[in-house]
């Protein structure tokens, strides 16, 4: 067993009031920001890019190479103003990092974003918080307003001649509000729907000005690179998939809980860390990074949980939200449920998401009231494969993630629902049947 | 069997500008930038498709145009839609015809979009001619898999009274909401909530109320948009298509009229690039019901010894308009013409005035109108076409000044260019007026997706002042225009003294194109054919001795038979009818209430010792005639517009014309009775003769230099009046339409809130503007006009400006809560 805990961003969490400006300032807060104040943007942009901090939002897109598409110049599209967005949109099912961090430790946030706004040139940066976290929102704002009133936030930051202002916006409760140019729409006021690509938000994102949208996970990081060096930052994790990681794990474990640990941790280790599967009783399933990430089964354990070794074995890194699932709990419920979840949460805009998930919630719950049909697991797997690759964004694809792969290691499951459910049992019976109240 | 060798494929440049891609194993050469799903119908493949129109921005909502892609020899991992990807070098495509993978794609997208679609296309409008039932048809599974429930809506939700939607079967393609958002820019429609329950909805009490909404109905590729007036009405395979032209506005817009055993069933927007692109105004789409009103005039009428009008047979109705007008002849007759004639209608009249009643009194204008503007449209109008001004110039002009001329309610497809050209290509579009309009919101630069929209085009004048604004502009606004802009002035420029030569010295002093812009559709043809008083057909100066020798020669008449002085305007030759200079009039379809006094007109056209009448509709002049004509509609008759741009538009009968007769040919006949041949049985008679007329090759007439005015100033309780029509009103062709009616813009008293202050109005509660002769009450509204100017609707409900108040643009009208 490695000692596998690396606590960089969640290393002030247990500190007494760790969410004021007094705390974060005894423990090295704000130190990042004078140092990074003292470099040139591009020099901070290249130690991002040396650090190879990927994004933490789900994609793995290199961090640095992001803030290097942003144009600049007086000229040109480099004249535009340049906007830092963060994605705070936390909504994924199972991911429980972003709301803890920025309850926890809000001003690693901002002074992730002053940094990066210097390093990007930009004098406007916005969270977009969303909204059902409530509490969330009061502290970034305290936070925000604590950092403006010692002269980090507002003009001419610490002498520096650099200005920026932060504004914390509260979202209306759409998981696609998450996806980054539905999120810039809903930022800008409109209805929350993906945007059509190219162009791109590093050209054209907010206000159709240069914009880098990141997940807080990410910006919270770069304080911590700035202080430490990229070096020491590649110390942590792979060679593709450097630094640490929060993995929120949740379900049928002893200590669920948010673990920060290097990039490329097994399940087998962390559930080391949670204490073990609850109670005792043996791994079902889980999934590697939410919802909408492939399933895997107990054969996975010792996959290495970093962009590239999830993919390996057919999965996704997605947020690291690992959920658990013990025997107790049947497949197609908890499928069902997942289904149900994105067939409200599809924003509308294109037919394979829209339709299709319209479509798979009516035959899960068909299938899982007994009424399904053999052909029901055929059926899906093609509608799942009509809407793989095929909807407008990321949310379509992620829909079809748990009935793919949960047909793929669980299909005699499906069946047997088929075949011990004839048409005559009754949604009274379900329980038994889901087990999902144990 | 010899196999030929193969032969080796010359290597053949890349156009500049230009990439080179393979479609199906097609090489083809695509401009840079198209959409793939462009070049595939360039090339006669069909790729499936709803979101796409070729005319909106790309969307890719609906997902049915997926092909396979690959890219520098590599495919990309998923079908791409090809409405949103741009053509590049290199790239091979391949669509449902060649790709499992795309056929697979799309026919599961379509298996989608039926899973909540209603089976009910037996009863469907859309049914027959219906993108979703076609392509479900040719790319669609056999069957469906889907056993399970449909989504369903209340059905239909009228979101105006015109516009009707049935949500269950809207596939969300959002071409409607991205229509009203970019084309017309009036987004009263948009998407609410999400998932399968998203639906196209308004706000609260806030109407599909758009000039343009059934554009919306037309380009739904599903029965989800229907017209209220249609609906359930007919089927599209049932019906007779003719294309036509617009006969409401002078924007001369393509129109396709679909007619069953006799009856006009609906009309649709033409699709003419180079005029109307495929949008036409509600107005052109809708009001068609005249042709069945109760009010139309069928037969011949003669007023009978007990002074009431009867039927009579033509034979005997031209006898005795022919005896009339003979013996009114010595004296004189004035022909007032109207602006709704065709070119061949116009052009029997001007040669009807000048051979049967041989005299130049003649006039088209049938509203308020000047020497001033008879000049301008001498110096600058007349002759000219597409060649000196069309919309496609317009588009392109870097800047646009409109002036006298509020497009969206009195050109609406000029309104719809300029808003495309301001959207698009950055046009700055001023406006010299009253206030800013909605149309002066929307031709305004759309600088970033959520800044203000600038609001610096409007250039504010108190009515009256215009002229001398004009010649003051804004030094910005001069620079604009220098670099190739345009002008256009509106008719209303008449009610302005100096406007029409301050917009002409305006032209001199940057270069500008000047363009006029009527506001009726026969307007222009009617300058064209010589049915002014001072112009001979193709713009020949009645003064000019070599003018009407060409005229003479062409008609076949002695030297020297054609009156050499110009003849009398609109209110000379209805002032001479009143007090008997003139012995008879002939009418065509002109209302004496659009006149710049009303009284005046109506009193002369009593007095008047004869009085012809040629009519589609009884109206004032009716009950005055001693014979009325009744003439053929547009739908029953052939003929041809000149638009705004000078641009002729023919159009055939879309209806059996028997029966009912042109203008061209009722004048014609009876200048026979008269004894004259005027050869214009036909309008094909009339327009070969036009033609070969050709346009006044002579020098044109120098622009008239009146003197800008002064603007009337308010005295206690007094304001400023500011008016024009707006495109839906009381007009007459609108008649029997209540579901068109029901989307005409609220009329309102519009006023600044301090000139309200002064006068004692609220906003929201109701205003009085008073003169002499009568009053309008209206709900008073804020809007930015200058202090002192209060602005009502011309012909709106109640506010018939020119008939109650007997005053007009620039006069001074009384204000009281």
């Amino acid at each position: 067993m490695v000692d596998q805990l690396t606590p960089v961003l969640t290393r002030r969490w247990q500190s007494p009031r760790s969410w004021s400006i007094d705390t974060y300032e005894q423990l090295e807060g704000y130190q990042a920001l004078r140092h990074a104040l003292t470099a040139h943007p591009d020099q901070i942009i290249q130690l991002v890019k040396d650090s190879g901090l990927r994004g933490r939002g789900g994609a793995g897109f290199p961090t640095g190479m992001k803030w290097s598409f942003i144009p600049q110049g007086p000229t040109g599209p480099g004249a535009k103003p340049k906007y830092l967005v963060v994605n705070a949109d936390e909504g994924e099912p199972g991911t429980c990092k972003d709301i803890p961090t920025m309850m926890a430790d809000p001003h690693a946030l901002i002074e992730g974003c002053i940094i990066t706004c210097y390093a990007i040139r930009a004098n406007f940066c916005a969270i977009y918080v969303r909204g059902e976290a409530l509490h969330c929102i009061r502290r970034l704002r305290k936070a925000v307003d604590e950092a403006r009133a010692k002269g980090y936030l507002g003009p001419n930051i610490l002498g520096s001649g650099f200005d920026l202002e932060i504004v914390v916006h509260a979202g209306a409760g759409a998981y696609i509000c998450g996806e980054e140019t539905a999120l810039l729409d809903s930022l800008e006021g409109r209805r929350g729907q993906p945007r059509l690509k190219p162009p791109f938000p590093a050209t054209s994102g907010l206000y159709a000005s240069p914009t880098v949208v990141n997940n807080v996970e990410t910006i919270a990081s770069v304080p911590a690179i700035v202080m430490g060096g990229s070096d020491w930052f590649r110390s942590m994790g792979t060679e593709k998939s450097p630094g640490p990681k929060i993995y929120s794990i949740s379900g049928h474990v002893e200590r669920p809980g948010q673990y920060e640990a290097p990039l490329g941790t097994t399940l087998r280790q962390l559930l080391e860390l949670a204490g073990g599967m609850k109670d005792g009783i043996p791994l079902k399933f889980w999934t590697p990074g939410g919802s909408s990430t492939p399933i895997f089964t107990a054969e996975h354990l010792d996959v290495p949980l970093d962009f590239e070794g999830a993919a390996a074995a057919g999965s996704m890194l997605g947020t690291t939200a690992v959920q658990v699932f013990n025997e107790t709990v049947s497949v197609p419920w908890a499928v069902m449920k997942w289904t149900e979840f994105y067939k409200h949460e599809s924003c509308g805009k294109c037919t394979p998401c829209r339709e299709g998930t319209y479509w798979l919630v009516q035959i899960l719950e068909r299938m899982v009231h007994g009424q399904g049909t053999e052909a029901d697991v055929e059926t899906m797997l093609d509608i799942c494969d009509n809407i793989l690759g095929r909807s407008f964004c990321a949310l379509g694809d992620g829909a079809t993630s748990p009935i793919t792969s949960a047909i793929k290691y669980f299909r005699q499951e499906f069946l047997d629902l088929i075949a011990e459910q004839p048409g005559v049992k009754r949604p009274e019976q379900l329980d038994d049947l889901v087990g999902a109240k144990a | 069997m010899t196999i030929a060798p193969e032969e080796k494929k010359e290597a053949r440049p890349v156009p500049e500008g230009h990439v080179r891609l393979t479609i199906d194993g097609i090489e083809v050469d695509a401009p840079k930038g198209e959409i793939l799903i462009r070049t595939c119908e360039r090339l006669g493949i069909v790729v499936p498709r709803f979101c796409d129109h070729p005319l909106l921005d790309p969307a890719g909502a609906c997902r049915q145009c997926l092909v396979e892609v690959e890219m520098g020899g590599r495919p990309m991992p998923k079908p791409q839609a090809s409405c949103t990807m741009t053509v590049a070098d290199g790239m091979v495509v391949r669509t449902q015809h060649t790709s499992p993978v795309a056929k697979k794609a799309q026919e599961g997208v379509m298996e989608l979009l039926l899973i909540n679609h209603p089976l009910d296309c037996p009863i469907c409008d859309k049914g027959g001619e219906c993108p979703l039932q076609n392509q479900a048809m040719s790319t669609g599974r056999t069957d469906s898999r889907f056993v399970d429930q449909k989504r369903t809506f209340p059905k239909p939700l009228p979101i105006s009274t015109q516009v009707l939607l049935d949500r269950e079967r809207c596939v969300l393609c959002q071409r409607c909401t991205r229509f009203s958002e970019q084309i017309a820019g009036d987004p009263f429609i948009d998407l609410l909530e999400r998932g399968a329950q998203q639906q196209i909805g308004t706000a609260q009490d806030k109407p599909f109320q758009s000039y343009f909404s059934g554009n919306t109905i037309q380009i739904c590729p599903v029965g989800a948009l229907t017209s209220a007036a249609y609906r359930f009405r007919s089927r599209p395979f049932d019906l007779v298509s003719t294309p036509g032209v617009d006969e409401h506005t002078a924007s001369g817009a393509a129109i396709r009229i679909d007619s069953r055993r006799g009856t006009v069933m609906r009309r649709l927007a033409g699709n003419d690039p180079e005029v109307n692109e495929e949008w036409i105004d509600d107005k052109a789409r809708f009001a068609f019901r005249y042709l069945r009103s109760k009010g139309r005039i069928t037969r011949p009428l003669v007023r009978g010894a007990d002074g009431q009008l009867h039927e009579a047979s033509w034979t005997e109705a031209m006898r005795v308009a022919a005896d009339g007008l003979l013996a009114a002849r010595e004296r004189g007759i004035g022909v007032l013409a109207g602006g709704r004639l065709t070119v061949e209608d116009a052009y029997a009249y001007a040669k009807f005035a000048r051979l049967a009643a041989g005299t130049n009194d003649i006039d088209f204008r049938a509203r308020v109108n000047s020497a001033e503007e008879l000049d301008f449209l001498a110096s600058h109008v007349v002759g000219r076409g597409p060649a000196h001004l069309s919309y496609n110039r317009l588009e392109a002009a870097p800047a646009v000044l409109c002036v006298a001329l509020e497009p969206e309610e009195e050109a609406p497809i000029v309104y719809l260019r300029l808003r495309k050209a301001a959207r698009k290509h950055g046009q700055r579009v001023f406006h010299l007026g009253q206030w800013t309009t909605p149309a002066v919101e929307r031709t305004s630069l759309e600088t970033g997706s959520a800044a203000p929209a600038a609001k610096d085009n409007l250039i504010p004048a108190v009515p009256g002042a215009e002229a001398a604004v004009l010649a003051e502009l804004p030094e910005h606004v001069v620079e604009a225009l220098r670099g190739g802009g345009v002008i256009l002035v509106g008719e209303r420029a008449a009610e302005v003294p100096g406007l029409y030569s301050a917009v002409a010295a305006l032209g001199e002093r940057t270069g500008a194109t000047v363009g006029w812009v009527p506001r009726r559709a026969g307007d222009r043809g009617a300058l064209d054919a010589g049915a002014v008083p001072t112009l001979l057909p193709g713009g020949r100066p009645v003064a000019d001795a070599a003018a009407r020798a060409e005229v003479e020669k062409a008609w076949g008449l002695a030297e020297g038979t054609l009156p050499a002085t110009p003849g009398r305007d609109t209110d000379e030759i209805l002032a001479a009818a009143a007090n008997g200079e003139l012995a008879a009039l002939v009418v065509g379809g002109v209302d004496p209430y659009d006149l710049a006094d009303p009284d005046a007109a109506l009193a002369a056209l009593r007095e008047v010792g004869f009085l012809v009448s040629l009519e589609l509709h009884t109206s004032a002049v009716t009950e005055l005639a001693d014979v009325v004509l009744p003439v053929a509609p547009d739908a029953q008759r052939s003929g041809s517009y000149l638009n705004w741009e000078g641009r002729r538009r023919e159009f055939g009968p879309a209806l059996d014309a028997s029966g009912v007769l042109p203008d061209c040919r009722v004048l014609d006949t009876l200048a026979v009775e008269m004894d004259v041949d005027l050869f214009t049985q036909t309008p094909a008679a009339a327009a070969g003769e036009f033609a070969r007329l050709g346009a006044w090759a002579g020098p044109r007439p120098a622009a008239p230099s009146v003197p800008a005015g002064e603007p009337l100033r308010p005295g206690f309780g007094q304001a400023v009046l500011a008016t024009w029509r707006q495109l839906i009103d009381n007009s007459t062709l609108a008649v029997d339409e209540p579901a068109l009616a029901g989307t005409a813009r609220p009329a309102y008293l519009r006023i600044n809130a301090a000139t309200a202050q002064v006068l004692g109005l609220t906003e929201g509660r109701p205003g009085t503007v008073r003169t002499d002769r009568g009053e309008i009450t209206l709900p008073v509204a804020f809007a930015d006009l200058p202090d002192g100017v209060v602005w009502l609707p011309g012909n709106s409900g109640d506010s018939r400006v020119r008939a109650v108040l007997g005053v007009g643009h620039g006069d001074l009208v009384g204000v009281t809560a």
